[in-house]
């Protein structure tokens, strides 16, 4: 086997894959099964959740447990971080699919809808949707969900913007304790930043109960409700994913896991969080603000 | 000559590591093997062997459908079973065959021809291809489901897909489990040609087929996330009330095409490009003279990836799209000919004037060229929207893209197959077989898709069970094809397994006019190649 | 040996060339020159790059094939070693360039004139249903569905011993006693005028269609809740014959199109016979209609509407559509059944039969359908009943439809 000394590693009897590939097999399938009320569909689904998660402990946990023990050369780190990089980016892929979705709701369809832009708008608004007027936040024509409060962007929103961003700061400073070689604050700072991604999910979901209970904005309120609730859903699941990430490196860091030479775990985490929080930024302009 | 020095060097490093430890160098004995490898060539070899057999799933559907068009009238399946049919030969053909098949190239050979020791991240490269067969596992499982296959199209046009019945949501998560395979396969080839090249392997001594997946990769991590996003769309639309794709709550079926399609024209670059790679490391080759013009085969290749990013709506010419769209993506995807013309060229170029021999690879990389431009004239023809008015959704696609995919994507397949078996397996192929092989493929391939066109300019709509008695005549010579074509490659798979299993051994270098690092090492190559980073001089060919 | 291999694999597929070649009839093989100004434009266009292919194509495989016999080793030359040349790659990167131009310019005129939708003096409303048209005069209330010829149809289920080639070849003229070319007929055909420039507008009820001709060079999908604009100026009269190009489920084969320009003054005299029958059908409903005479009428409207689902002997497709023969709706009671047939089942390919079928059309076949296929029922439906429902029951209009928040978004979790 070929060690940091001789050259790349290369490890052997890889086993956490079959076990993941099964575990996301399972996942899947129950998930299918349970969106159409079948059989052991909610079983399989958190059956196959549990394996995954058990999965990536215990990937994860081997891959810690290898540079530990000072397996990993420099270049096979140089691996791990052009697959984070890259691995970011097509999380960025994913977003742009909705934040797309919601820049062609708002340039194209809903001002087709209320008989603006050229072509078929005129008719499509005089014959189909006699009276209906655009304008964003909208629901659409069918006025479906019913009539709704939009988000406003004081507030809440505000207050999360404000925490999410200093805990890209707290974030940096652990990373320069790190890199200089201070456990403890690195440890505080690390340990900070996940309290804010705590306390920003919190409030989120705050956020959430506000809305389904006082504005009446729903996940159904036509394409304002879609794309508020899938943009900022799915950036709550990556904070939450990203805090859960954070805090298993502070762990670790408790554990003297790093050094201020070997750190890539946390780095990669807060590539991670650096990227929810850029998200985030885009949500609160294009979602909340205007 | 310079790449001699590598041979030797790489042969001994080879040897000597297997006297040092030898039990940790030979591959796990059993089953086990192969689950847990994380051997570039163990890996790739999977990939391979997963294709060919979805290759005769996705070919016979396609069967399917080709018996029943033989004939007017519907003969042997529903209309919802046939258009199952439809969506499901294209979703395994192209997720299932070609991708798969490619990376499983690359997988065996990117390493090899940079000069690593293998991919650089292993476990995962294990894990994208043990996702495959759980993924189309679910896939395929929708065709026994009381609701049936997805019958909408392998584009999944809302609101046609959301009427599909409990079986959607399975189709759904598939997408979604295929998609994590090519993304963390892609993320690895990117990782492994940026980190892994031996000292002195500069970009500009990769082979072109590294370069080409090179871009393919960056292609797939771009767009794959935004197909998962879209689909989920889709899910969250037909389960949980969201109107991204309905007209009353403000959304548009159209929105869904635009994100479609911005992955989907990307799609279709990332099952054409790698092939781009493959023969321009065959001809060369057989013609026994260097690549021409390398330098701007990689701006090409690039250029095509950049424009194939800009030229989606070219779909979606009959959706009502505002004039000024309706020109920039004629212009836009009309300027995509010229650096594939690049390419085309510079192959042209190559065989000029070389000292060519025509083996099968050979013979592959030629129909390659000859048909691929077809189908990309016929592209191009598709391009000028007034016409596509009248081509859209009609035979005359199906032909164009039968073309590019079919004498395209699977002729090179081919070709790398037969190229680099010997490297493979250590034994040489039977090479009459392989030429019959060729012709006969190349004969019926044409007899299959070339009348196509005629009845696609006639008026034919595709995805259609049936059909006006006007058409009837080529569609039988069609479905003649079809089955000879079909039947055809098990001979294929026969010489493959002939060759895997003994013949003629092969020798390191195997081509006389072959370069490259990856006919250095031996034939068959060693479990392990390059442990130790071969050192690439500037005069060594690497290309 | 291999080159005989080589050279008895060229010849056949040399030999492939000669049918295509014989073949008597290239017309059939190619687009198709229409009847309008813009469609002949298009053929014009068409033509023009496909030569301009042929010609790429002929230089870049005349060159390859030159090489290819005389570049090669069993001629024992040597190889080249160029390998470069920045003029050669300019020369072949700007002459197709240059190409493209010449190719885009008259294609920029063409599309630039097809999307001129101006000054139409007459607009056509064409809604798209799962699988039929529905067509509407904007400016004289003319309003009807037009669907697949029911005698095509029959012959084309599964099974059907419809002798195809006899009764649907393409010499036979409609009328002759069934006839007409093979799924190209339907039961109402869109009459326009010629010479009068005609705006289409397309919509859908259910899914994206695509309404296209290909002798007028017009196709435009048809999207539920969005119109999109088309038109067409006819300078002959004839019969012209299109299809529905999107694929929209099981029926999408079965959605053709025909458009029969006539000279004006025909045109106004068939406009007034359909107002006419428009209100004879709705007298129809104001009259008491004998069971017998119910069941039979219902009977076509099953055949023309419901059997391709529902399939000929109401037995239903297992998992796909349900049998009426033993239904319990079907045999229920008889007001669910009503409103099944009226309203439709949401989020299910049972689409809302209300504004499609008059109200004796409706009766007949709910009558139809209950003592049909074993249902026994004897239960008589009268289209007065329908009448009166009609205005009690919440009945869309169908360009609402696509209003409403539950036409797309079907079953499951709302
Ligand atoms: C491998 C896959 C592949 C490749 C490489 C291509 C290549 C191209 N495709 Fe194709 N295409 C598909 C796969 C592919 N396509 C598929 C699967 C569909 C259908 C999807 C569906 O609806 O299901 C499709 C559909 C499709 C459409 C939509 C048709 C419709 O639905 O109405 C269009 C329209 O513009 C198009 C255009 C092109 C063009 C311009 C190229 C160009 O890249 C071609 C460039 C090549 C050449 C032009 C030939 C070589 C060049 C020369 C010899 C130089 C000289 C040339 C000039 C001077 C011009 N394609
Ligand atoms: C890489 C992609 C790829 C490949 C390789 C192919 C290969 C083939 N395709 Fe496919 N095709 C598509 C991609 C591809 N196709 C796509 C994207 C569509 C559009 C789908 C849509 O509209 O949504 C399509 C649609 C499509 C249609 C149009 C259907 C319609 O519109 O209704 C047809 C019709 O003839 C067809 C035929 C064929 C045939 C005959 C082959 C042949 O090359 C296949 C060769 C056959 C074999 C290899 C079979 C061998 C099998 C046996 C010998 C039997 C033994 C069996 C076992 C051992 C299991 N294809
Ligand atoms: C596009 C296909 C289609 C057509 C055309 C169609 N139906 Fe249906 N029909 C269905 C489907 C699908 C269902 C089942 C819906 C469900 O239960 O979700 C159904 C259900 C029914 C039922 C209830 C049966 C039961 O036992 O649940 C009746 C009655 C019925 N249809 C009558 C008709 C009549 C009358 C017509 C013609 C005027 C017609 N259908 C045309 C698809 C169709
Ligand atoms: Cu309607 Cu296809
Ligand atoms: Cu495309």
């Amino acid at each position: 086997m070929s060690t940091a000394a001789t050259g790349y590693y290369v490890p052997h009897d890889a086993r956490w894959p079959i076990v993941g590939s099964i575990g996301l097999f399972i996942f899947f399938f129950g998930f299918a099964s349970w969106l159409n009320d079948g059989a052991f569909g909610k079983e399989m689904f958190f059956i196959g959740m549990a394996i995954t998660i058990f999965m990536m402990f215990g990937w994860f946990g081997l891959v810690a447990k290898e540079s530990e023990a000072g397996t990993y050369s420099p270049q096979v780190d140089a691996s791990f971080r052009l697959c984070m990089m890259w691995f970011i980016f097509s999380e960025v892929m994913f977003f742009a699919a909705f934040f797309g979705a919601l820049f062609y709701a708002r340039t194209f369809s809903g001002p087709w809808l209320g008989g603006l832009g050229g072509g078929g708008a005129e008719m499509t608004n005089a014959v189909l949707h006699t009276g209906h007027d655009y304008v964003w936040p909208s629901n659409g024509p069918g006025d479906v969900g019913g009539k709704f409060v939009p988000m406003g962007w004081f507030g809440l929103p505000l207050i999360n913007t404000l925490l999410l961003l200093s805990s890209g700061v707290t974030c940096t400073l652990a990373h320069h304790a790190i890199r200089a070689g201070h456990r403890k604050p690195f440890i505080l700072w690390l340990l900070a930043t996940v309290t804010l991604g705590f306390i920003f999910m919190g409030l989120q979901i705050e956020e959430y109960i506000h809305a389904y209970s006082a504005l009446n904005l729903k996940l159904t309120s036509g394409i304002y409700g879609s794309t508020f609730f899938l943009l900022t859903g799915f950036h709550g699941f990556h904070v939450t994913m990203g805090a859960v990430i954070l805090l298993v490196v502070a762990i670790r860091a408790m554990r003297n896991h790093f050094s201020a030479e070997n750190h890539f775990a946390f780095e990669a985490a807060a590539w991670y969080w650096h990227f929810v929080d850029v998200v985030w930024l885009g949500l609160f302009i294009f979602v909340y603000l205007f | 000559m310079s790449s001699n020095d590598v041979t030797h060097h790489a042969a001994d490093d080879h040897n000597h590591d297997h006297g040092d430890d030898h039990g940790h160098h030979g591959p796990a004995p059993g089953l086990m093997r192969w689950v847990t490898t994380t051997n570039h060539k163990d890996i790739g070899t999977l990939y391979l062997w997963f294709s060919l057999v979805m290759f005769f799933i996705g070919g016979a559907m396609a069967l399917v459908i080709r018996a029943e068009l033989f004939q007017p009238g519907i003969q042997i399946v529903d209309p919802m079973f046939f258009n199952s049919m439809t969506t499901m030969h294209a979703i395994v053909m192209i997720f299932g065959v070609v991708m798969p098949a490619f990376v499983g190239l690359a997988n065996w050979m990117i390493p090899m021809m940079i000069g690593a020791p293998d991919m650089a991240l292993p476990r995962l490269n294990n894990w994208s291809f043990w996702i495959m067969p759980f993924a189309f596992t679910i896939m395929l499982s929708t065709l026994f489901m009381d609701s049936g296959g997805p019958a909408g199209g392998w584009t999944l046009y809302p609101p046609l897909v959301l009427q599909m019945g409990d079986s959607f949501a399975f189709v759904i998560f598939a997408i979604h489990f295929l998609g994590i395979s090519s993304v963390m396969g892609s993320i690895n080839i990117v990782a492994t040609i940026f980190n892994m090249r031996a000292p002195g392997m500069t970009f500009m001594k990769m082979p072109m087929f590294v370069w080409t997946w090179l871009i393919t990769a960056y292609l797939l991590i771009a767009t794959i996330p935004v197909f998962a996003g879209a689909v989920t769309m889709l899910l969250t639309d037909r389960y949980f009330g969201t109107s991204f794709f309905s007209a009353a709550g403000g959304g548009d079926p159209v929105m869904f095409q635009h994100i479609f399609w911005f992955f989907g024209h990307p799609e279709v670059y990332i099952l054409i490009l790698p092939a781009f790679g493959i023969v321009s490391s065959i001809i060369p080759t057989f013609a026994r003279k260097e690549l021409f013009g390398y330098d701007s085969m990689v701006y090409a290749t690039a250029s095509i990836a950049f424009l194939s990013f800009i030229v989606w709506a070219h779909h979606m010419f009959t959706t009502g799209m505002p004039l000024a769209g309706e020109l920039f993506f004629m212009f836009s995807t009309m300027l995509i000919s010229v650096p594939t013309g690049v390419k085309v060229f510079n192959w042209v170029a190559t065989m000029w004037r070389g000292a060519m021999t025509f083996e099968t690879p050979m013979l592959f990389a030629i129909g390659f060229v000859i048909m691929f431009t077809v189908g990309g004239l016929s592209g191009l023809m598709l391009a000028i929207t007034p016409a596509d008015i009248q081509y859209h959704d009609t035979y005359f696609v199906v032909a164009h893209f039968h073309y590019v995919l079919v004498p395209g994507a699977i002729y090179s397949l081919m070709a790398a197959t037969y190229y680099w078996l010997p490297k493979w397996t250590g034994n040489m192929y039977d090479e009459k077989l392989g030429k019959m092989h060729f012709w006969i493929s190349t004969i019926f391939v044409n007899v299959l898709f070339f009348p196509m066109h005629f009845v696609g300019l006639a008026g034919m709509p595709r995805r259609i069970p049936d059909y006006s008695l006007q058409f009837a005549d080529w569609n039988m010579i069609a479905t003649i094809g079809a089955f000879g074509f079909g039947f055809s490659q098990l001979m294929f798979v026969y010489i493959i397994v002939k060759c895997v299993r003994g013949g003629e051994k092969a020798t390191a270098e195997v081509w006389e006019g072959a370069r490259g690092l990856e006919w250095t090492v031996a034939s068959p190559a060693p479990y392990h190649t390059f442990e130790t980073a071969p050192t690439i001089e500037p005069s060594t060919v690497t290309r | 040996m291999t080159s005989n291999v080589s050279r008895w694999a060229l010849l056949s597929l040399m030999l492939l060339l000669v049918p295509f070649g014989a073949s008597a009839e290239w017309g059939a093989l190619n687009m198709p020159q229409g009847v309008t100004e813009i469609s002949n434009e298009v053929y014009t266009l068409h033509m023009r790059i496909f030569y301009i292919c042929c010609a790429i194509g002929a230089a870049v495989f005349g060159v390859m094939i030159y090489s290819m016999f005389a570049h090669r080793k069993s001629k024992g030359v040597k190889p080249a070693t160029f390998h470069e040349s920045t003029t050669v790659e300019i020369v072949w990167t700007v002459v197709p360039l240059v190409i493209l131009i010449a190719m885009a310019i008259p294609a920029a005129r063409v599309l630039i004139k097809m999307e001129d939708f101006s000054d139409s003096e007459m607009s056509i409303k064409v809604t798209a249903y799962q699988w039929r048209w529905q067509y509407e005069y904007m400016d004289s209330g003319v309003s009807f569905y037009s669907q697949l010829e029911p005698s095509h149809n029959e012959a084309r289920q599964m099974g059907s011993d419809v002798d195809l080639e006899a009764t649907f070849s393409p010499s036979r003229k409609r009328g002759d006693s069934e006839g007409g070319v093979y799924l190209k007929e339907v039961d109402n055909e869109l009459v326009i005028p010629v010479g009068k420039k005609i705006r289409f507008l397309h919509t859908a009820a259910d899914v994206i269609h695509s309404w296209w001709v290909p002798d007028l060079a017009v196709k435009k999908d048809a999207i539920p809740g969005f119109i999109n604009e088309n038109w067409a100026l006819i300078e002959e009269p004839g019969v012209y014959h299109g299809k529905c190009a999107e694929l929209c489920g099981r029926g999408h084969g079965f959605m053709p199109i025909v458009v029969r320009a006539v000279p004006q003054e025909e045109f106004d005299i068939w406009v007034a016979e359909k107002q006419l029958a428009m209100a004879s059908v709705s007298e129809q409903a104001d009259r008491q209609w004998a069971h017998q005479e119910l069941v039979s009428v219902g009977e076509k409207v099953y055949q023309a509407n419901c059997m391709s689902c529902h399939q000929a002997e109401g037995q239903g497709i297992p998992g796909m559509f349900p049998a009426i023969g033993g239904s319990d709706v079907a045999t229920g009671s008889i007001d669910k059944h009503i409103d099944t047939v009226m309203n439709g089942i949401d989020g299910s390919m049972m689409s809302q039969f209300s504004e499609v079928l008059s109200d004796a059309d409706l009766a007949a076949v709910i009558t139809f359908q209950r003592n049909a296929f074993g249902n026994n029922t004897g239960d008589t439906l009268q289209p007065s009943h329908i009448k009166s429902l009609r205005n009690g029951v919440d009945i869309r209009a169908p360009e609402s439809v696509a209003l409403l928040p539950d036409t797309n978004t079907t079953t499951g979790v709302n």
